[in-house]
Parts: C-alpha cells; structure tokens; sequence
C-alpha cells in the first residue's frame, strides 16, 4: 500500500491522526497532514482506509498494491 | 428552471414525531422515497433539502456549493439567521480562500496533541462541577449543573473570556442560535457580544496573554471587528453544542440501560460511543446549509446556480445504506462516518475538543454517579425544537 497526502486540500480536522497516529500527524502551526508513514505494514492498512474513507477534505488517497 | 411542485414541498423546520432522538418523520420519509426533495422555509422561500449521506457528503464537500450568504438564493432558515449571516459573517459563512485564511489562524489551537494535553484540565473541570452537583441533595438540573458549566468553563479558559461573564454571553448566545428570535433581537445580541469582546481584546492589547484572543489581537493583521467575529464564533460554537450533546446522551443513555451498562462494564468503549452519540443524536437539527453557485448534480436532481441547499446532517447519519440497523443506538459499533460535524472544509474546527470533552463529562459521570437516573417522568422533559441545537431544557436527575 502507498498512502499520499495533499496539503492543499486538508482542512485540518485531525481525524486521520486520531485514526492512525503510526502514519499521519500534523504540523504545529496550522494542523496541516504531515505523512510519517507512506508505506504502512499490514496491520495498518484497513485502519488507513478509514482514514482515508473519514477524510473531510479527501486530501488521502491510498494506493493498494 | 427546474420546476418545483408545490404539493411536494415539506415544511421547514418539520415536527418531529414520537421518538425524541429521531429526526423529525418528514425528512425520514424523503430519505427512503425522495432523498432529494423540495422544503418551504420559513418566509416561503424554496430550498433542496438533501436527505442520503453520499448526497450530504457531495454537496459539502463540492465548491459549486457556497457556504457565503452574500450570494444570491442563500437559504435562510429564520429571519434572525440572515441577519447573523449576512452582516460582518464570520468564516463559518464564506467560502476558501477567503474561509481558509481565518481558519488556519485557529487551526493549530485544535490539532490532535495539542487537545489531548488538555485532558488532565478537562478531567479537573469535570470533576470539579460534578463534585458541586453531588455536594447537595438530588435532585439537580444535569443541564445547569454540569452539561452547561463544563464546555463553558474551557472555551473560556482557551479564548481568555472570564467565566464569571458566563450569564451574559449565554443569554445572548441562545437568542443567535434561537428560530423565533427577531432580525433585531438577534442584531442586539450580536452586538453587545462583539462589543464586549472588543472591550476585552483593547485590555488583551495592553495586558496580552497567551490565550487565543491576546494572540489575534498580537498578530497585527486582523481589524477589532475580525477578532471579534472570530472569537465569538468561538464562544457561541464551543458550549452551546457540547453542552446539549451531553445532557442529551446521558438521557439517551439513561433511556436504554443495556448500552449503559455496555459503557459501565467496558470503559474503553468510550470513544466509538461518543462517535454513535453523535451520530444517533445529530444535534444540529437545523442541518448546514449552502446554495448552488453553479448548476449541479446532486442524487440524479438537477440543482440550478442560485437555489439552496439544506444537508439533513441527522437523516445522512441514519442511512441505512451507511449505518446498518441506523434507528439502534449500539455504542459498539464503528460510527466514524458520520456528519454530525459537517464535511468538507467547513467541518468542526472544535471537534477534537468536543470529543475529548464528551468522552471525558460522560465517562466521569458513569464511574462516579452509578445509581444515575431521571427525578421526573420522561414525559414531562421539554425539548430545544426551537433553535439550531437540540436537547433537552432541563435534566433533572437523582443519583
Ligand atoms: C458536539 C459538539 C459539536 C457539534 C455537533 C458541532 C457541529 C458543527 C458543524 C455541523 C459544523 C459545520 C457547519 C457548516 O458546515 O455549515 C461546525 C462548524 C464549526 N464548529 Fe462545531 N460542533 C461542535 C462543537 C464545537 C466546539 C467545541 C467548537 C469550538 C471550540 C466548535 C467550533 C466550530 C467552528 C469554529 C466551526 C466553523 C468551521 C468553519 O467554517 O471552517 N464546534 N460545527
Ligand atoms: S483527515 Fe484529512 S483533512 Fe483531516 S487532518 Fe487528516 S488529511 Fe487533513
């Protein structure tokens, strides 16, 4: 799986860190996605999807390989 | 143009029926026969109200789809709402770049780490009120007593307000947010709140603390009315809706005891419960509201630029095709999807902090008051139908 992240679009919610820690966190200044981990192990994965899927600015997109 | 027939139309807001945590039956019938379905409001005025949760989700999440009621055909659910809407709006009521400007200015404030080093305050706040509570004999006011004071306390201490003023900017927060204030009542209240926010931005300015209000005033960019505006989207955002969405679940809670008792026995239910509570209780009964800039699709109906839009933010969150079993409240299951904060990118700046508080008012009073239950009969509580906030007016409870 490779997961990407668009600044533009994110809106800060910080739902995907609160979903994933392991993989997303925000900046400290303006809460902004910040990626830590573009290629999560398995036991991440379905909870990236979540993410992914919770998403209010669609600024996740996961590819599954 | 699309043709609006006006036998279909349902009146907006709809009563709601026997169950006082599902939306009212009118929007539910649309959700199952007509998801995307003409309303009158209030003025007689047309509007879309749209019902699925794909639906509620393309249209916030859609530019073509404007949050700014300068535009021409900005569906106003109440005469007072235009006025807030429409003079000096805050960035709730605009639309990027201009709403994306102001919110990054508060955004940092809400990341993840940073409320959740507030939980040792929050949980202090807590257990501070309920102590009071406890400390005389039941029965007390849930809503006066701890829903209200708790949410109230924090957005005071994070925006630098003295809690103390607490009787004054609630009063006038509910005139805002109340459907049958006037044009005037609600331009007064508006009014007197911006007024003594900028009284106290002018102290911040000469004596500046590190709350969020000292720190709008020190960044030099923004006028007093801005900060003003910003602030007090704050204030009025920050307690009215936790407040109610405590009392609410405790009562929803209290109502179904094999939920209770889920939550008392397996503590670490807590944070998917409170996702199930927003969802169930979707307590913005109002919806969010944006009208077309553009012709659009949305659910096979064709929305013209100009028309309004309302998300039925609480028949989104009971879809079935979402939610299985949508009408149960099962605090175990995995409710993340809902919308009960909006989508797109207007959704809740304060929503970590509103689950954090949520998670903690309502696990703290599970634990501590175990014997909780209603002093009156269920049938005499009153409900906040008026108003863009559900709840109940009073909670009395016995414990
Ligand atoms: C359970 C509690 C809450 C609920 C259900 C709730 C719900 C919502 C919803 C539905 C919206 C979107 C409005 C729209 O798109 O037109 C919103 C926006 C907003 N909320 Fe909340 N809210 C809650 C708590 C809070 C708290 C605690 C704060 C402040 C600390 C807050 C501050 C805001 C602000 C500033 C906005 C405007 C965001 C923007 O336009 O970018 N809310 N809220
Ligand atoms: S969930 Fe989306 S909008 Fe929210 S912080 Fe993460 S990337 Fe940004």
């Amino acid at each position: 799986m490779r997961v990407s992240v668009d600044p533009d679009r994110c809106c800060s919610s910080g739902q995907c860190v609160a979903a994933v820690p392991e993989v997303f966190d925000q900046s400290e200044d303006d809460g902004v996605v910040l990626l830590v981990q573009p290629s999560p192990p398995a036991e991440l994965r379905s909870a990236v999807r979540t993410a992914a899927g919770i998403c209010p600015g669609r600024a996740i997109s996961v590819q599954e390989s | 143009m699309t043709t609006v027939e006006p036998i279909d139309a349902i009146t907006f807001p709809a009563a709601r029926g026997g169950c006082p945590f599902a939306p009212p039956p009118a929007y539910q019938e649309a959700l199952e026969q007509r998801p995307v379905t003409p309303v009158s409001l209030w003025d007689g005025s047309r509007a879309w109200l749209v019902t699925r949760h794909e639906d509620v989700r393309a249209v916030m999440g859609d530019r073509r789809f404007s949050a700014d009621a300068r535009n021409a055909g900005f569906p106003f659910l109440s005469d007072g709402r235009r006025e807030l809407a429409v003079e000096n709006p805050s960035f709730i009521r605009m639309d990027d770049p201009e709403h994306a400007r102001f919110r990054r200015m508060l955004t940092g404030d809400f990341i993840i780490k940073r409320v959740e080093a507030l939980r040792p305050e929050v949980q202090r706040i807590v257990d501070g009120f309920l102590d009071e509570m406890t400390a005389h004999h039941p029965p007390a006011d849930l809503v006066a007593e701890f829903a209200l004071p708790v949410p109230s306390l924090v957005i005071c201490m994070l925006l630098g307000v003295p809690y103390e003023d607490h009787d004054y900017f609630q009063e006038r927060s509910r005139i805002l947010l109340r459907n049958h204030s006037t044009a005037e009542q609600v331009r007064r209240a508006r009014d007197e709140l911006s007024g003594y926010i900028e009284e106290l931005a002018e102290r911040k300015a000469n004596e500046p603390d590190e709350r969020i209000i000292s720190r709008l005033v020190a960044r030099g960019d923004l006028t007093r009315a801005e900060v003003a505006g910003m602030s007090l989207l704050l204030l009025v955002a920050g307690h009215e809706t936790t407040a109610n969405m405590t009392a609410l679940s405790t009562l929803a809670l209290l109502r179904d005891p094999v939920q209770l008792a889920r939550l008392r026995e397996d503590p670490t239910l807590i944070k998917g419960a409170v996702e199930e509570l927003l969802r169930f209780l979707s307590i913005v009964q109002s919806g969010t509201v944006r009208v077309a800039v553009e012709t659009a699709e949305v659910g096979g109906t064709t929305i013209e630029a100009g028309e309004g839009v309302v998300c039925m933010l609480s028949t989104a969150n009971r879809d079935g095709s979402v939610f299985a079993s949508p009408d149960e409240l099962d605090v175990g299951r995995d409710a993340r999807r809902h919308v009960a904060f909006g989508f797109g990118v207007h959704q809740c700046l304060g929503q970590p902090l509103a689950r954090l508080e949520l998670q903690i008012a309502l696990e703290t009073l599970i634990r501590r008051l175990p014997g909780l239950r209603l002093a009156v009969p269920v049938e005499q509580l009153r409900y906040r139908t008026d108003t863009v906030v559900y709840g109940v007016e009073e909670l009395p409870v016995a414990w």
